[in-house]
């Protein structure tokens, strides 16, 4: 009997988990370690953010899910990772500290035959003096968001009394990405003020750390409409003019204190950005494990990058941007050193990022870091699985699966509102999501695999997504008919 | 009024730069029966797309 343990349950994690669990059967043991009693399905907080859905709607517990699937289920998060076992034991094992299930506290050694991490993001606030003080709000969690819609309910209480609001939403640092998110909450938290009538008396700006609305950590990208290839910059800055939103591009922001953000420029200058009410995204990090060798040395960075996140089959001496390629990205997610340990979704080390790395001239490096969205990382997490399922059946040494993020598409569907009939949203899909310019020269990208489209038949795409991806989490009847 | 959807962008402002719907654009967005045949062509290069990726 082998044992697959899976660090994080996540939408990598818990995909790698269910499809492990179902494939391998009794006969081999699936452990989950994970510091969540929840599943979230996180694409949806933002609609928590704005009060169009409760934060029960977009969670679930999911002890009962793992007891159904015969999954062994540690509410603990993962310490440290040893995987050449100690002294006296040639069994590589990780620590992990209970976080639940009446053992809050406790430690413990869990032995592993096979290993994957996918813990995604450590929500790193406190990388911008203020960003960890509460001035602002984040949307990153299911209860961040509820606090986020309890802010922004006493902000429109004050528009309603007649009094002029600032709403600042976007990245709260140069380095941050999940661009997306600040964007799709950005266009919900203007459609609220025109439901509740107070529309005029806001002044909403984006800022970002983009070098153009619409880079959203990919270099940006293109599609076709209206007879020209457009680029999502004009997409992008359409949306924003069309309901009369200002932005702010190429932005550092440097410090947040009450009401005030204060932000570094791509060219070099200053400036203060004043908010009644702001929604910044962090920037984010790997969780923070250590790594021993048998002998009980320190191993952390032959196991992982600097920002915490592990390493894998990618290639991260690619050297300077000019020099980049498609074939940097890692296919098998498999970790080089010990090839028992994989890494799924946000928790594995990009080679580099997606768009061009930029500075301002005080060296300060503002660019937005490799987007890993819900559908890759899921990919990632069944391919993972789909490896390490034919390793323990016996069937192969090797990984049999590949999940690159040069090699597969992303949709992505970001709404502006909740409502059947009064919501739109923009739709895009893009492939593939590193853009490879060896064989699509000129944009990088499919031009017939790369789309955008804004109403809606998008917005109903949205609410699918949202149930679908719920019923399928929960493991219910036909989830293996839906896709990643 | 053919204008109504532009007049809050001012010149030399950074929307001034971009482009902005029109109002038949903007109808289009939100007419049931055209969503009902971007829903299904939404739905198509969904599938397409999910196909291209999985390996
Ligand atoms: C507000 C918001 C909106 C988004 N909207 C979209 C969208 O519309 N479409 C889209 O495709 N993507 C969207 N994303 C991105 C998407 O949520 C992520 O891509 C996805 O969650 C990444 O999956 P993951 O499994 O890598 O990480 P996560 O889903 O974050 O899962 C990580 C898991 O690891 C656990 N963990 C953390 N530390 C430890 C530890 N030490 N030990 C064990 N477990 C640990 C966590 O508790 C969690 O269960 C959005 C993100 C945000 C924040």
């Amino acid at each position: 009997m082998a044992r697959l343990v899976i660090m994080g349950a996540g939408v990598a994690g818990h995909t790698a988990a269910s499809f492990a669990s179902d494939w391998l059967g009794k006969e081999h043991e699936v452990v989950v370690v994970t510091p969540n009693s929840q599943w979230n399905w996180i694409p949806s907080n933002i609609w928590v953010g704005v009060g169009e859905m409760s934060k029960d709607e977009v969670v679930f517990p999911l002890a009962p899910v793992y007891e159904k699937a015969g999954v062994d289920y540690r509410q603990a998060k993962a310490v440290s990772v040893h995987p050449e076992g100690k002294a006296d034991s040639d069994a590589p094992y990780i620590t992990i500290e209970y976080t639940g299930q009446d053992k809050e506290g406790q430690s413990e050694e869990l032995t592993y035959d096979y290993l994957i991490n996918a813990t995604g993001p450590k929500l790193n606030f406190g990388a911008t003096p203020g960003l960890d003080a509460g001035h602002t709000v984040s949307v990153c969690t299911a209860d961040h968001a509820v606090h986020a819609n309890v802010e922004l309910e006493n902000l429109i209480e004050k528009m309603k009394k007649g009094e002029k609001q600032k709403i600042l939403i976007g990245t709260g640092h140069g380095m941050c990405t999940c661009q997306g998110a600040a964007f799709e909450y950005i266009f919900n938290v203007e459609h609220k003020l025109k439901e509740e009538g107070v529309r005029d008396m806001a002044e909403i700006t984006f800022i970002t750390n983009e070098s153009f609305l619409g880079d959203f950590g990919m270099g940006g990208l293109h599609f076709k409409v209206g007879g020209f290839v457009t680029s999502s910059k004009v997409f992008a800055e359409s949306l924003y003019a069309e309901r009369g939103m200002n932005w702010i591009i190429g932005a550092h922001v440097n410090k947040v204190e009450a009401g005030k953000v204060t932000y570094e420029l791509l060219d070099g200058s200053a400036g203060e950005a004043e908010f009644d009410f702001s929604m910044l995204i962090p920037p984010f990090a790997g969780v923070g494990f250590t790594a021993f060798d048998k002998a009980g040395e320190d191993i952390t960075s032959k196991l992982f990058a600097p920002n915490g996140f592990m390493k894998v089959d990618a290639k991260y001496d690619a050297g300077a941007y000019e020099n980049w390629k498609a074939s940097d990205w890692p296919r098998t997610l498999q970790n080089p050193d010990y090839k028992n340990i994989f890494a799924a979704g946000i928790a594995f080390a990009p080679p580099h990022i997606i768009s061009k790395p930029m500075s301002s001239p005080n060296g300060t490096p503002i660019n937005p870091t490799p987007p890993r969205t819900g559908m890759p990382s899921a990919m990632m997490g069944k391919a993972v699985a789909a490896s390490i399922c034919d390793m323990i059946k016996g069937k192969t040494n090797e990984p049999t699966h590949t999940a690159s993020m040069s090699e597969m598409g992303a949709a992505c569907v970001a709404s502006a509102g909740k409502g059947l009939f009064n919501g739109t949203a923009a739709a895009m899909t893009v492939y593939p999501i590193i853009p490879d310019f060896e064989k699509y020269p000129g944009t990088g990208r499919d031009l017939n695999g790369t789309t955008g489209e804004i109403g809606l038949a998008a917005h109903w795409v949205k609410h699918i997504l949202h149930h679908a991806f719920i019923w399928k989490a929960k493991l219910k009847p036909g989830w293996t008919l839906i896709p990643e | 009024m053919a204008t109504e959807h532009v007049k809050h962008i001012e010149a030399y402002s950074p929307q001034f730069g971009t482009m902005i719907p029109s109002g038949f654009q903007k109808w289009l967005r939100t007419c049931v029966l055209w969503q009902l045949v971007r829903f299904v062509a939404i739905n198509i290069k969904m599938t397409m797309l999910i196909l291209k990726s999985h390996h």
